[in-house]
């Protein structure tokens, strides 16, 4: 049953991605990642990662894919630029180079999953069960990554900063002209 | 596969409340079948009671009666309605782009149907028990905005995209800070499972929270009105400006759609605040019914938790009937600037409230010692709590004041300029 | 409810970055009251001398031990490259408060980004962690992004920042792809865990391919051939104060963590990703000298240039000895003040809508100022390699360490290359130095005291260097890992 349901989200995610790619109205696209993000939050249901998958959800749907299909929106940027032909030297050398990294990539996958032995962690669905995935995310972010934790915070301010910099231009401009 | 039957399937079926000799998997797939039939019939049912109540309630506001015509206190109005927008026309522009404009309004639906999964709503009735119960919640609440985007910008209409703009800007906003009142709740329940915060607001451990927090319960209560879109925040559909917002082009069965998606929201935010600060169906009694009979304390459980929803449904109708709209600025200024930091400054005092009261207790080997109020217990903790609130909301409105005044003094200097 | 309990921590061996990042909020809070925005460079300034002074105070104390459940380590490497990011930070100040004024862009936020670009450069110096790397990669690009993108009236200024940000989030990608993979096929995402999984079992090709990407995601963010394609670009576009920021820092930080994870974590594939960096590294120095060679302009042919000595950095590494990691460090910093001189000098003659940067205009420079040209050509002729400059020991050791290491032949074409570069170098000497100025030619203005120390502070260093080498030889051996 598990194998089935993984297949289903995971077949509907990799449909999506390519439709996301492939679609040439980029409204469409971006409603095409969110379906394939949720179908990765599927994913993580099924990996015992609740929070996670639910965390997936809040911050892809509730704002990211919903900023980005805003600006495309507000800009009116829904059709593209049309691509007159396909089939071009320069696309098939890409499609050929993403093949090959994509046989590689799912050889060598396939070969550490069914020859070499599988690391397994320490967190097993009985810890899971027995302490809640929130607290262990909790945990493991305020005592093994408790640096990166913070620095990330660093990080974050650093984006806001850069937008108040980059956005912010004709307020500055306002108030050095004295308004 | 349990945590999938568990997470999924489970959310809307629960066995164990009439003790029914089942089996297991069987249960599972039976109850959620009669779960999702009952959640498909409650919304639409619920949809028009409440237009019917709204009607009644804002005309008695507007010193009218009201429908009175159909049937007893005009109540078959709200049903000859419901057939009116079923036997219309289902118009699908021509301009419009078919699947989301199709889609739209069935997602705005079904994320407010899905948010009453984790709800409990009488003792031993919950869909689900999750331990991310009220993350569940905003995270689902998520597709609505999804929803409302999606159709007003497929409706290929000028104030249909207006009203999405509008409304993703004041659904982002305001997110955040029902967001930081959900975690408020959660810190000091020290759980986000619904279940277990409905339990913690016994007399014993404190009461219900409302009395410990009425300033977080003001920040979520108004967040999550603007979140629905309710007046005074209704300005994604804004009649007298920009037509009817995002579903201007809808009629028949998918505006009927929107408008379920509305009610049932607005249903949902009533009843998480029923659950989370009005202590869900704790109540006089609950746990004695309870102990004699589950199937009639449930009963006794439920009628309080209606009780209690009806409560704060009739808050947002009488909003509705009394409060102007606010325009888009002073409600991305309220938002931002009021709710925001309010609601994180809070936070950090109820979370530091939360340690001076917390009992001593050993967890993973390690020993958490006790916090030095601890010996005051639950009331202790809810009076402090109270104070605290009303400080904090005095400090507010002396800020506020400030600014008020000199905003309001600059007003006049820039007057007085221009006379010079 | 369950409690948890936050482990003992080494604040003392983080302090250099943490006086770094509290004198960047500081910076930000200031902003708000201060019409004056040199004061904020000076005080970013003083916070990264603080910081340095911090942080070799602590070497040989009690600040080696691994910090936060060992996600970082300030050992002398950490500390070394620390040294040539606050350095680089310190001068990059100096030039950006003379710069910054002249055209039109000075704004207290600039120096907190820096000063947060530099605190990500640091924690990516120090990082023994994955986690650690990326998140200080990520601090690093976007304050990066936003500063090339400064300028936003300029239409160069925006290309590059779009340019730099979608190029870099691209790298970013490939770089979490890889370090996914390596979380996978070992467990872990420590460098010496990953390191020990790896020498201890058969070679698992999910760890060769995660290699193989993280490898592809450090060379984007060093400019090293074939992911060069964003830099001349970005570092023409950007405000030049900018580019003499991050044609140093950003390079420095990612050579950091590039050796450390190959010397830690994967000297069990030691044979490969030695052929595959030496590929790198003779792409990166034949490509970025020949497309330099045909430049007009002073500031994109230093950033061609910029690519070719990130192809000599990577014969260093190549070598994957300790001496080569030594080489390696000792020309990072030399380096540093070379390169953050020669961009200074094209600030400092930069006016407004990036005219005052072609090559033409460089002509007599020498007869209308001087002492401008003189640092200028001193800084030419170090990155050139000149002996008794700098650039030449550091060039020297590189390649010692290349030959000492068997790859002789990559050696030789290092040295071919050092001859290509002459070329366009001296040809900005000759300009100076022999071609009379244009009728027309726009005033120089005069430079700030700020930019003044700045080119006299590296100018010295790459004079001392030159002359004595054995001192910095002597840091540099201290400034080796493991």
């Amino acid at each position: 049953m598990e194998i089935y349901l993984f297949f289903l989200f995971g077949g509907i995610a990799v449909v999506g991605a390519l439709a996301m790619v492939f679609n040439k109205n980029a409204v469409h696209s971006a409603l095409f990642l969110l379906l394939t993000l949720v179908m990765i939050a599927g994913l993580y249901v099924l990996l015992n990662a609740q929070f996670i998958a639910v965390a997936q959800i809040m911050v892809y749907a509730g704002a990211i894919v919903v900023l980005i299909l805003f600006v495309v929106m507000l800009l009116g940027a829904e059709l593209g630029e049309s691509i007159p032909r396909w089939l071009t030297l320069r696309n098939s050398v890409m499609v050929l180079l993403a093949l090959v990294f994509l046989t590689v990539s799912g050889t060598a996958v396939y070969d550490w999953l069914y020859s070499t032995q599988p690391i397994t962690g320490t967190v097993t669905d009985e810890v899971i069960a027995r302490q809640g995935s929130v607290q262990l995310v909790g945990e493991s972010l305020f005592t093994q990554f408790l640096l990166p934790f913070e620095l990330a915070s660093i990080l974050l301010l650093v984006g806001i900063i850069g937008v108040v910099v980059l956005g912010g231009w004709r307020l500055v401009q306002h108030r050095q002209r004295g308004e | 596969m349990e945590q999938i039957i568990n997470w999924l399937a489970n959310i809307l079926s629960n066995a164990s409340w009439w003790g029914l000799p089942v089996e297991p998997a069987a249960s599972v797939i039976v109850w959620a079948v009669y779960g999702f039939i009952l959640a498909l019939v409650v919304a639409p049912m619920a949809m028009i009671v409440l237009t019917w109540l709204e009607r009644k309630i804002i005309a008695r506001i507007q010193d009218r009666i009201g429908p009175n015509r159909a049937g007893p206190f005009g109540i078959m109005q709200a049903m000859a309605d419901a057939i009116k927008m079923l036997t219309k026309e289902d118009i699908t522009p021509l301009g419009a782009d078919r699947i989301p404009f199709n889609i739209g309004p069935g997602l705005a639906a079904v994320a407010s149907i899905l948010i009453f999964a984790v709800l409990p709503v009488a003792p031993g009735l919950i869909g689900t028990d999750l331990s991310i119960g009220i993350f569940y919640v905003v995270a689902v609440g998520a597709f609505s905005i999804l929803g409302i985007l999606m159709s007003g910008w497929s409706s290929n209409n000028k104030y249909a995209l207006l009203g999405a703009f509008r409304a993703v800007s004041q659904l982002v906003s305001y997110e955040v800070p029902m967001v930081i009142a959900l975690i408020t709740v959660a810190v000091v329940a020290g759980s986000m499972s619904t279940l277990t915060i409905t339990e913690n607001q016994t007399l014993a451990s404190g009461g219900w929270y409302i009395f410990a927090m009425p300033l977080t319960f003001l920040i979520f209560f108004l967040a999550s009105v603007a979140e629905v879109g309710r007046s005074p925040f209704d300005l994604l559909e804004a009649d007298s400006e920009i037509v009817a917002g995002f579903h201007v082009e809808y009629s028949g069965l998918k505006f009927g759609l929107f408008m379920i998606s509305e009610y049932v929201h607005a249903l949902a935010v009533a009843a998480l605040s029923a659950t989370l600060f009005l202590g869900g169906w704790n109540g006089p009694g609950v746990a004695q019914a309870v102990a004699a009979s589950p199937f009639w304390g449930g009963v006794l459980g439920f009628v309080y938790y209606l009780l209690k929803m009806g409560i704060f449904i009739f808050i947002m109708m009488w909003f509705r009937g009394t409060l102007p709209r606010f325009r888009i600025d002073q409600l991305l200024d309220f938002g931002w600037k009021l709710l925001t930091p309010l609601s994180l400054v809070n936070l950090l005092v109820m979370a530091f409230i939360v340690r001076l009261f917390q009992p001593g207790n050993v967890s993973m080997g390690a020993e958490i010692p006790a916090g030095p109020l601890a010996s005051w217990g639950g009331i202790g903790q809810t009076i402090t709590m109270l104070v605290a609130s009303v400080l904090l909301v005095f400090l507010t409105t002396l800020v506020v004041r400030a600014f008020a005044r000199r905003s309001r003094a600059r007003g006049f200097r820039a007057i007085a300029a221009i006379e010079n | 409810m369950t409690a948890i309990e936050i482990p003992a921590l080494n604040f003392a061996a983080l302090l250099p970055l943490f006086i770094v990042v509290g004198t960047g909020l500081l910076v930000v809070v200031l902003d708000l009251f201060i019409a004056d925005k040199k004061s904020l460079g000076w005080l970013s300034l003083f916070g990264v001398i603080l910081a340095a002074i911090v942080g070799n105070m602590q070497q040989g104390g009690a600040g080696f031990d691994p910090a936060f459940q060992n996600v970082s380590l300030l050992d002398g490497y950490a500390n070394f490259f620390n040294i040539i990011f606050l350095s680089t930070a310190a001068l990059s100040i100096l030039v950006a408060l003379g710069y910054l004024g002249r055209v039109g862009l000075h704004r207290g936020e600039y120096y907190a980004l820096l000063l947060f670009a530099t605190s990500g450069m640091m924690a990516m110096g120090m990082a023994t962690d994955l986690m650690v790397v990326f998140i200080g990669l990520e601090t690093m690009s976007i304050a990066l992004y936003v500063m090339s993108a400064l300028n936003r009236h300029s239409r160069p200024s925006g290309e590059a920042g779009i340019k730099y940000f979608l190029m870099g989030s691209f790298a970013s990608a490939f770089l979490l792809y890889g370090m996914a993979l390596t979380y996978g096929a070992t467990g872990s995402t420590n460098f010496s865990d990953i390191g020990s999984v790896l020498t201890a079992g058969t070679v698992a090709p999910m760890a060769m391919l995660g290699l193989g990407l993280l490898l592809v995601g450090f060379a984007f963010k060093v400019a090293a051939v074939p992911f060069q394609w964003w830099t001349p670009d970005v570092y023409h576009g950007a405000p030049t104060a900018v580019t003499t920021f991050m044609s140093v820092g950003a390079k420095a930080a990612g050579f950091a963590t590039l050796m450390r994870l190959l010397m830690v974590s994967f000297p069990a594939f030691a044979v490969d990703w030695q052929l595959a960096i030496a590929v790198l590294a003779v792409l990166t120095m034949t490509l970025g000298n020949v497309a330099a060679l045909a430049q007009k302009d002073v500031k994109r042919m230093l950033a061609y240039s910029s690519i070719a000595h990130a192809g000599y950095i990577l014969v260093g590494v190549a070598a994957a000895t300790t001496e080569g990691i030594k080489s390696v460090l000792f020309y990072l910093l030399i380096y540093a003040f070379m390169n953050i001189g020669a961009f200074a000098v094209v600030g400092v003659l930069e006016q407004k809508e990036a005219i005052g940067t072609k090559l033409t205009e460089y002509a007599g420079l020498a007869r209308k100022n001087p002492w401008l040209a003189m640092v200028m050509a001193l800084f030419l002729f170090s990155l050139t390699g000149f002996p008794p400059l700098a650039g030449f020991w550091g060039k020297l050791y590189i390649f010692r360490a290349a030959v000492n290491a068997d790859l002789t032949w990559l050696a030789v074409v290092a040295v071919i290359n050092s001859g290509v570069a002459a070329f366009y170098y001296l040809s900005v000497i000759v300009q100076m130095y022999m071609k009379p100025a244009a009728d027309d030619a726009p005033e120089i203005l005069p430079s700030t005291p700020a930019t003044r120390i700045a080119l006299a502070v590296a100018g010295l260093a790459v004079v001392l260097i030159g002359i004595l080498p054995a001192s910095l030889v002597d840091m540099v051996a201290k400034g080796v890992f493991g």
